[in-house]
């Protein structure tokens, strides 16, 4: 949307779009690549959350470029809203921070071989559209992206028509999510003060044994 | 909007590329989601790119999806986490083992 404002603000037009378009682009890459080189490397868990925070803003910004406004706003509200900050809610809740890297590596060569996996993993997929032809397939296939009209309207009606059923079905799965972390982070006993002695030592006793 | 969509789909690679080294790589649970994050962010930003390149609004619809996918996953992987730490006060990935029933 940033590209296509500058295009119709540019008088002399396409020459404008274009480098504002790469100047977003190579700005959202740069922010992308720092934030998950910082997830990857910092110590901290604090400093991984707020790294993680400048990829997805870089993402968001590959989105605005492509023209993806609805999904650059969610992106950010959702994730840098909401993601982010219950990452950062459970790690200061729980004081991870402190806790870093305590004990032993439990596989001697996890990291080196770590490395070499990941690094294979990202060739592999490098080579394989190198080979392949980029795009491919049906093009327009659940309605059409690219002519005019708003962003918002043509998702907002192929998410209503076309994909009722799944989003019906998502909202299910954020029902039983919700429901799941309840049942999760429910504390199980009562109170003590509830119970009496003899109840109080057998639930100490119950305590002891992993359930 | 002039960007070739290779650029685009290098990126997500390469994104994808780092969230994978870094779920292997570190040891915090906490640290292990945030990369499983990295990863559907690179898998959303193919989605954006082929929206474009085929022009079909699926690929954004699908985007959706998985951005809802992925707020559920985190409500539950970190109830699991705060379970953990109930029953053990650390964040490794072999300490989940404690949650056995």
């Amino acid at each position: 949307m940033l590209a296509a404002l500058l295009a119709s603000a540019a008088s002399s037009g396409r020459d404008l779009a274009n480098a504002s378009a790469w100047a977003v682009f190579l700005v959202g890459a740069a922010m992308i690549l720092t934030g998950a080189f910082g997830v990857i490397l910092l110590r901290n868990p604090v400093h991984c959350a707020l790294m993680l925070i400048i990829t997805l803003f870089g993402v968001a910004l590959e989105f605005i470029d492509q023209s993806a406004d609805f999904l650059a706003a969610v992106q950010i509200i959702v994730y840098a809203g909401a993601v982010v900050i219950v990452f950062l809610f459970v790690i200061m809740f729980l004081g991870v921070d402190r806790r870093e890297a305590a004990g032993p590596e439990a596989t001697k060569f996890q990291k080196p071989l770590a490395l070499i996996l990941g690094v294979v993993a990202l060739i592999e997929i490098l080579i394989l559209s190198g080979v392949t032809k980029w795009v491919s397939g049906q093009p327009s296939v659940a309605g059409a992206l690219n002519g005019p009209g708003e962003n918002v309207q043509k998702l907002g009606q192929s998410i209503y028509t076309r994909y009722l059923l799944p989003f019906e079905m998502t909202a299910a799965l954020l029902v039983i999510a919700v429901v799941s972390a309840v049942v999760l982070s429910r504390r199980r006993q009562p109170s003590a003060s509830e119970l009496s002695s003899t109840e109080q030592e057998h639930l100490a006793a119950g305590e002891r044994e992993p359930q | 909007m002039t960007v070739p969509g290779a650029w685009y789909l290098v990126l997500a690679a390469v994104l994808f590329g780092l969230g994978a080294t870094g779920l292997l790589i570190r040891r915090n649970v906490l640290v292990m989601f945030m990369c499983v994050e990295l990863m559907l962010n690179a898998v959303n930003l193919t989605f954006v790119t082929f929206a474009r390149l085929l022009n079909d609004v699926g690929g954004q619809a699908s985007v959706f999806f998985v951005l809802v996918v992925a707020a559920a996953e985190v409500v539950v992987g970190l109830a699991i986490i705060v379970a953990m730490f109930r029953r053990r006060a650390a964040a490794t990935a072999d300490d989940i083992h404690a949650l056995k029933g």
